[in-house]
């Protein structure tokens, strides 16, 4: 049996990462895998660090926490330069670089996208660039399916908020497949 | 107040909003432990809860005070920790099943009351999701710095019964468990949680109701002149009147007789003791917990609990992958300590390594009951910084001692 | 008043269980109790609804003496304990007998919040002035300048105004009454248990033993007389000059007004999020 996927997305304090882990950990659910997903932030609610994840397989999962990243989503420098080394050889490295500038390692599979600058002159704000750059992970792992995704983001966001999050997942779907072409 | 009936089933299915497939008899759901917690609480009956605020148990107060308003509950911030056990403890004489979640800073606060509800033995659950200390530490950061506090915290003897889960399935299971254990043997239960438990998600597959099995307290079957507050069986436990009920019986956590007055007497004093205590030592069947994995012919074997038995779990398959005879013990009931199970399965084991986040707890149970084992068989590995012992850690260990 | 014969008190007593008493001869706890026992008895409440409800001190032993649903609880606990019994059942009528030490030194912070909450406890604070049962240590309402054991210069500092104090915190039932005026103790023991809400009765009384030797009051008869002499209604507070006013003990209920009350607005809150739906 394949080995658990292990997945770290990592920032700082409301970004939006552990949101955007439990959207991923529903989604797990949805496509019927086992899943866990753990996080790790600071006592404050905004700022500082923020880490969340998310660990999906087929067999029971024994540490919740990740360890050797399969996939390492960095929304900032601080997190990158902290979390870069326990990529795995293979792995698949996502870094913003709206705010990741300086990469003193690339991986393998380095994508390097400007999320936020993107989500914030497509819709207008920078608020959905954790679904934006979500979407663009599920997309390159596959580690869920898109369909589920989309399930989960609509009943894990306020019904407000589901239209601006379906686009900012389009647009990491979008720029995904620009990428993987 | 109308009481109204509603599992936490038709809530998890607003939770969730798959509609699970006919055919398929259980609920699965992404919950948080300490969500589960709460649910647990609910299925097992709990219709009070009074709390305080505090990193990291507060999802659980969040979500009671939410769910418990539409069931006829009643949900109560209190003031301080010290007047949420205190009123957990009156509502229960009243005939509540309660039930409170803290912290170490708030489960600092209410030993005393702890004390208060063992001595008068009274049905309460605690949970006290740890978090890193001493004093305020690191409130959102993992410990297991309260094993000892769970066990002694209060002032004076007082047996405990305390459960230890390591996953959210389990956080629910235990707290069922938790609140059954407090009915039946009439004491305050306290539940144990890692931070990482409490805030960790997972893809949990709950019981049918119609399977959870709910003990609720014995009702005293003599008529109110009859009745004693402490009229112990062979097991040691006791019926219970609650207030209101024409029982009219006092309460007090002074040394008292079998009626519950307050006694100096030492035959009644020695009774009284010895009541608290064999309630637990003669039931220790009915009370201990225990997990092994691949212990039949281990020659190393891990003892760990809560989220230290996840990491174990995970080095004890690696290093059974690459040929290493080592296994895992895991107390779900961490007090009382599963003695007799940990001294029969360590019996054949050459090294015992015991990792837990904090300065050395349970490696004191483990060196008590391996007398015949020298000190350089007995590993203890400690942690106390905030962060896990990892797997590779804990594995790098047992190719160490292989 | 019509008199209640002493036969009543007795049989609302714990006769062949707990006696005699802890209470030293002269104190005032007695007169404090038989004055709750015959606003009960003259209510007709069932005193299967009523749950006496005490922490530590010598005026706490007082629940084990009687025939109710009694708890005796932690120091400074008791409003907390309460507070539980009456959320679950609230048609329990829930008095709680508490000391100067007990309510309002260790349990101010359950004093205030119950207060505030406005639920339907009545506590009795009956304030002697002095921890009595460790021997005769300050409290928050020995006055300046008295002696205690831990006071021999004297006290220093200030000494709690209890009624203005449950009044600022949000009671909605405030009296106060000295032991010497027994019917005063019984009529407002009868208006507390009757409001729907936190009333506070405070109950100045005396520990002839330990704080009348130690400042020099006279034996038990000559406490009570003080309180006699030294105290004056709250109606007669206007029409008197200030001097006579000053350093009296004002009697009289100085607060009853009608507020929601807890209890009933959590049942409100439930019924309000049922009719919702509960979803």
């Amino acid at each position: 049996m394949a080995k658990p996927y292990e997945i770290r997305l990592s920032g700082s304090g409301g970004q939006g990462l552990i949101l955007a882990g439990i959207i991923l950990a529903k989604a797990a659910v949805y496509d019927k895998r086992r899943v866990t997903q753990t996080q790790s932030y600071g006592p404050e609610s905004r700022g500082g660090y923020s880490r969340a994840d998310v660990i999906v397989g087929d067999s029971e999962i024994y540490f919740p926490e990740a360890t050797q990243f399969d996939c390492l989503l960095a929304l900032t420098q601080e997190a990158c330069d902290v979390y870069l080394f326990d990529l795995k050889d293979d792995g698949i490295l996502i870094i913003d670089t709206t705010y990741v500038k300086n990469l003193s390692m690339t991986a393998e599979n380095t994508f390097e996208i400007p999320f936020t600058e993107v989500v914030i002159k497509e819709l207008g704000s920078p608020i959905t660039a954790n679904i934006c750059s979500l979407a663009f992970l599920v997309k390159v792992t596959g580690v869920v399916k898109t369909e589920s995704l989309k399930k989960a983001i609509a009943d894990s966001v306020k019904p407000a908020f589901v239209d601006l999050n379906y686009k900012a997942m389009e647009l990491g779907f979008q720029l995904a497949d620009l990428h993987l072409k | 107040m109308a009481t109204k009936k509603l599992k936490s089933t038709e809530y998890l299915k607003s939770l969730v909003k798959t509609e699970p497939a006919p055919e398929e008899k259980h609920r699965i759901a992404l919950l948080q432990g300490n969500q589960a917690v709460a649910y647990g609480a609910m299925d097992a009956g709990v219709n009070f809860f009074a709390g305080y605020p505090i990193t990291p148990s507060t999802e659980i107060a969040e979500i009671l005070s939410e769910e418990l308003p539409k069931r006829g509950g009643v949900y109560v911030q209190m003031e301080d920790e010290i007047a949420s056990i205190c009123a957990i403890t009156g509502a229960s004489l009243t005939g509540a099943k309660a039930l409170t979640a803290t912290s170490g800073p708030g489960f600092s606060l209410m030993q005393e009351g702890i004390g208060y509800a063992k001595i008068t033995e009274t049905p309460c659950v605690v949970v006290n999701v740890q978090r890193m200390g001493p004093s305020t530490g690191m409130p959102t950061s993992p410990a297991q710095g309260d094993i000892m506090q769970a066990k002694w915290g209060s002032h004076g003897d007082s047996p405990a019964i305390v459960l230890y889960p390591d996953s959210v399935r389990e956080s629910y299971e235990l707290t069922i468990r938790a609140v059954n254990l407090s009915e039946k043997y009439r004491t305050c239960v306290i539940l144990l949680l890692d931070e990482v438990i409490g805030h960790m998600r997972e893809a949990v597959t709950l019981p049918d109701l119609a399977n959870v099995r709910v003990i609720s307290r014995i009702k005293p079957t003599v008529p109110p002149h009859w009745y004693k507050h402490y009229d112990e069986n062979q097991k040691y436990l006791s019926p219970l009147a609650s207030y209101g009920e024409g029982y009219r019986f006092h309460v007090t956590g002074l040394t008292h007789d079998s009626h519950g007055f307050p006694t100096n007497k030492p035959s009644e004093a020695h009774e009284m003791m010895e009541r608290l205590r064999k309630k637990i030592t003669h039931n220790i069947r009915d009370l201990v917990q225990i997990e092994s994995r691949e212990m039949e012919d281990a020659k190393i074997a891990i003892f760990a609990a809560g989220i230290m038995s996840r990491a174990a779990k995970q080095a004890v398959a690696q290093a059974r992958a690459e040929g290493i005879p080592v296994g895992i013990l895991r107390p779900l009931t961490i007090w009382p300590f599963p003695d007799d199970a940990v001294r029969k399965m360590l019996r054949n084991v050459d090294t015992v390594i015991v990792p837990e986040l904090n300065q050395g707890q349970l490696i004191h149970e483990i060196r008590r009951l391996t007398k015949d084992k020298s000190d350089g068989d007995l590993i203890s590995m400690q942690r106390c910084d905030g962060a896990l012992i990892t797997p590779n850690e804990i594995l790098r260990k047992i190719k160490e001692v292989h | 008043m019509e008199n209640i014969p002493q036969k009543i008190i007795h049989e609302y007593l714990r006769h062949d269980k707990k006696f005699p008493h802890v209470w030293c001869a002269g104190c005032s706890n007695g007169i404090v109790l038989g004055a709750i026992i015959r606003a009960i008895a003259k209510m007709n409440i069932d005193r299967n609804d009523i749950v006496m409800v005490s922490g530590i001190g010598c005026s706490s032993r007082m629940p084990v003496y009687v025939d109710f649903n009694t708890l005796h609880t932690l120091h400074g606990r008791p409003i907390a304990y309460a507070t539980g019994v009456k959320l679950f059942k609230p048609h329990l009528k829930v008095i709680v007998v508490t000391g100067d030490g007990d309510c309002t030194a260790i349990g101010g912070n359950h004093f205030i919040h119950a207060a505030r909450r406005n639920i339907d406890l009545t506590v009795i604070l009956i304030n002697n002035n002095i921890y009595g049962m460790t021997g005769g240590q300050a409290s928050p309402t020995t006055p300046h300048m008295a002696i205690a054991t831990t006071t021999p210069y004297g006290n220093i500092e200030p000494d709690f105004n209890i009624c203005n104090l449950a009044i600022g915190a949000g009671a909605s039932f405030v009296a106060r009454t000295t032991a010497f005026h027994t019917n005063e103790v019984q009529n407002y023991v009868r208006d507390a248990i009757e409001h729907p809400g936190f009333s506070l009765i405070e109950v100045v009384s005396s520990c002839p033993v330990i704080y009348g030797r130690l400042n020099k009051k006279g034996g038990p008869a000559e406490m009570l007389k003080h309180m006699r002499d030294e105290s004056i209604p709250l109606t007669a507070v206007d029409k008197l000059p200030k001097e006579k006013v000053e350093g009296k003990i004002v009697r009289g209920i100085i607060k009853r007004v009608i507020e929601p009350e807890f209890c009933a607005e959590y049942a409100k809150l439930c019924e309000r999020v049922q009719a919702m739906g509960g979803e």
